[in-house]
């Protein structure tokens, strides 16, 4: 169906059953219970793990298929941002030209940095990427300061041209909107003690999200994807077979920094403000991470690293003291106070401690990745039954 | 342009380049010996820098008496903080003592390094010989953020002042020296320390390598470790103690650093990136290419905060580092002195 196998269409129909209910499934505590603040279901959250799920979609078509470890793609995130806002302020408030355009511009970015930096592989392209990357971002932040609003960022104002909607300098400063529906605009759905919330932003996000991740099973499926496959298991021997990877690669590196520009123009459509800091090596460093935590060149593991990833620094960085004295108040005072202060190093502030900590645990122990574990038990169950 | 701006910016490009040699050094070492790519040595550094701040807190640990004749400003009776030290050693070598805090703090940081780098390999990453190298990567980007995490929930999120000896206060007048008149070049006394320590360092451990019977099977098991293991030499227990020694250059060279940077917790990441960058100019497993491209580039960056040539390119201050690392890894290939065949698969 759709061109896919049965599997990978089931696959797909899995995904879109998971990003049309999860304002649901994510808010599985009601609403008041002490459990509320595990509840991921708000939008905001939401949309970021729907665009950091994109986002690493694109990085596993380079780094899963061919093997080549970017540290710069954060530069064609922050680039995508910058054309995405400028839509916004110049042609009209209407999300579509500035996805459009922000994929576009991030992938002319991509495509000069990639055909410099694909000269070279292993870590010396590692490195090429990543001087890229904090080139822009230094770049971003002082001269360019122009184009990008330096450090403080760039955003809409009340008096952008905006030619096809028609200046307007009176009222507030107009949301991004898909022809009319803004999207910050939510349905609150009370039910029982639940509250729902569905937000129009969410759901252009799932709808993009959904066909990233349709074109992303059929790349690995295709020809194409098989070609990549052999660059990152034997560069080598292809050679040898007279074929030259360096079309491929550049291929791969383009698609990938296109789906980084289109999480970039996403990120602005959903709340119009970019700032050089998306640039900066951390950011890249953050979807190298997610695509290793969920699964290195499975084709669901990146969205699922992406999502464990900003829920638990979501969640972590919430909780306070007070709640913790809260959850320990059965417990007598002083025992209550030392779990407290044993638990407080790693959340709150310090919530960079547990997500260190669960990179380190997920990579010693996980080798895979989170899908890539599942299937090991899956296949070791099934064969220990065909036995 | 004169001749003595352009010594000046060398001479300010020194301090920094021995930062970044020193910890590509390290960086190289570990690389060099075991094949491991060790994200956590910002980090490392940025501890090194703490032990720092730990020995002279621990100096200045007072006893506090109420000396009820005097009042302070606010009209309570005045409290008088004296360190440990000075009633212990007297008042002239406790505040002598205090005063050189940072330099003595090397005595600590040696052993604290060597012991984290041992810890550090034989408890975590000696289990990632042979898995893939972003797996590597990761790992230790992980345990980075976790030590630089433990910092800051002890020490806190700002940066700490640890100043230099009072003897080191104040510049350096290369300019009446080698006649160029008064004031023309004036370099402070600290960086004149550091770039010496870190010559000190650098040769130390060139002639560990070089001339030590221990050295030699460490090179050896570098450039053949199976053979050198069928000798019946145990060549990992060697390669940990380099570990040891790599953390503690760079913990060294983080210790020596907090007079001209103030330690924060992010000190290690700021330096974790340009001495990547600085390894692979230099070209990965090469120990000489580490320090000569860590010099290069210092002095490249100073120069380019020039003044004259900010305003011919705006903005070349920020990226110079990266645009001479593409330069010159698409120059030459393996970098300035790198050998073939390293990490190119």
């Amino acid at each position: 169906m759709l061109g896919l196998s049965r599997n990978d269409f089931l696959m797909l129909l899995f995904v879109l059953f998971l990003v049309a209910a999860a304002p649901i499934l994510l808010n599985p505590f009601p609403e008041g219970s002490s459990l509320a603040q595990f509840n991921a279901g708000y939008p905001d959250l939401m949309q970021r793990f729907l665009i950091f799920g994109i986002f690493a979609i694109g990085f596993n078509i380079l780094f899963g298929l061919t093997g080549y470890l970017s540290f710069g793609h954060a530069a064609f995130l922050g680039a995508g941002s910058y054309a995405g806002v400028w839509m916004l302020k110049l042609l009209t408030i209407n999300v579509i030209p500035a996805i459009i355009v922000s994929t576009l511009v991030a992938g002319l970015f991509s495509l000069a940095i990639g055909y410099i930096s694909l000269r070279r592989s292993g870590i010396y392209f590692s490195i090429l990427t990543l001087a890229f990357a904090q080139m822009s971002f230094a770049l971003a932040s002082s001269v360019l300061q122009p184009i990008t609003g330096g450090e403080t960022g760039l955003q809409t104002n009340l008096n952008d041209p905006r030619i096809l909607d028609g200046a307007n300098t009176t009222g507030n400063i107009p949301a991004p909107s898909l022809f009319g529906w803004e999207m910050r605009e939510s349905m609150q759905v009370p039910v029982g003690d639940w509250l729902w919330t569905f937000n129009v932003g969410y759901y252009v996000c799932a709808f993009i999200l959904l066909i990233a991740f349709y074109i992303s099973i059929r790349i690995f499926r295709s020809p194409f994807g098989m070609m990549l496959k052999a660059i990152k298991s034997n560069n080598e021997r292809l050679s040898y077979t007279g074929i030259s990877p360096r079309p491929y690669t550049l291929a791969a590196f383009v698609i990938s920094g296109m789906y980084a520009g289109l999480a970039g123009g996403l990120m602005v459509s959903m709340d119009p403000l970019a700032g050089s800091e998306r640039m900066q090596w951390t950011a890249s460093g953050e979807v190298v991470l997610m695509t290793i935590l969920g699964g290195v060149g499975t084709v669901l593991g990146p969205v699922i690293g992406a999502g464990i990833i900003k829920y638990f620094e979501n969640i972590f960085s919430k909780i306070n003291d007070n709640l913790l004295h809260g959850w320990f108040s059965f417990m007598p005072d002083g025992l209550e106070d030392f779990m407290v202060a044993v638990i407080h190093p790693f959340v709150g502030k310090g919530w960079h401690l547990s997500l260190g900590l669960m990179f380190m645990l997920a990579i010693i122990f996980l080798p895979g990745g989170f899908v890539g574990s599942l299937h090991n038990v899956f296949s070791r169950i099934f064969r220990k039954r065909a036995q | 342009m004169e001749l003595s701006a352009i010594l000046l910016q060398v001479l300010n490009g020194l301090d920094k380049g021995s930062a970044y040699a020193l910890i590509a050094l390290g960086l190289t070492l570990i690389f060099g010996t075991l094949g491991v790519v060790n994200f956590a040595h910002g980090a490392l550094f940025m501890i090194g820098a703490f032990c720092a701040v730990t020995v002279q807190r621990l100096l200045s640990l007072s006893t506090i008496t109420i000396d009820e004749s005097k009042t302070d400003f606010l009209g309570k009776p005045l409290q008088i903080k004296t360190p440990y030290v000075e009633s212990w050693f007297g008042e002239s070598v406790g505040n002598a003592l205090i005063d050189w805090s940072v330099p003595l703090a090397i005595f600590l940081t040696i052993p604290v390094m060597l012991i984290i780098g041992f810890v550090m390999e034989r408890g975590l990453i000696k289990h990632f010989y042979k898995r893939p190298h972003s797996d590597q990567i990761l790992v230790t980007f992980g345990l980075a953020i976790v030590l630089q995490e433990i910092i800051k929930a002890y020490f806190g999120a700002n940066q700490i002042p640890a100043p230099a000896p009072s003897a080191f206060i104040g510049s350096f007048d290369f300019g009446s020296v080698i006649g160029m008149g008064p004031g023309k070049l004036l370099y402070p006394y600290w960086r004149i320390v550091y770039f010496c320590f870190a010559m000190l360092i650098i040769a130390l451990v060139f002639a560990f390598l070089q001339f030590t019977t221990f050295g030699m099977v460490v090179r050896a098991g570098m450039a053949d470790r199976e053979t050198v293991g069928l000798l019946g030499i145990n060549i990992d227990k060697r390669f940990t103690i380099m570990f040891g020694i790599a953390a503690a250059v760079a913990g060294l060279a983080g210790v020596m650093y907090t007079p001209i940077n103030s330690p924060s917790y992010t000190s290690g990441m700021d330096f974790l990136v340009i001495s990547f960058v600085v390894v692979v100019v230099g070209g990965m497993g090469s120990l000489g290419g580490a320090v000569l491209a860590g010099f290069v580039l210092g002095i490249l960056e100073s120069f380019a905060s020039m003044r004259e040539v900010i305003e011919f390119i705006p903005g070349i201050n920020q990226v110079v580092i990266y645009l001479a690392a593409i330069v010159i890894l698409l120059a030459r290939p393996r970098g300035l002195l790198g050998r073939k065949g390293v990490m190119e698969s």
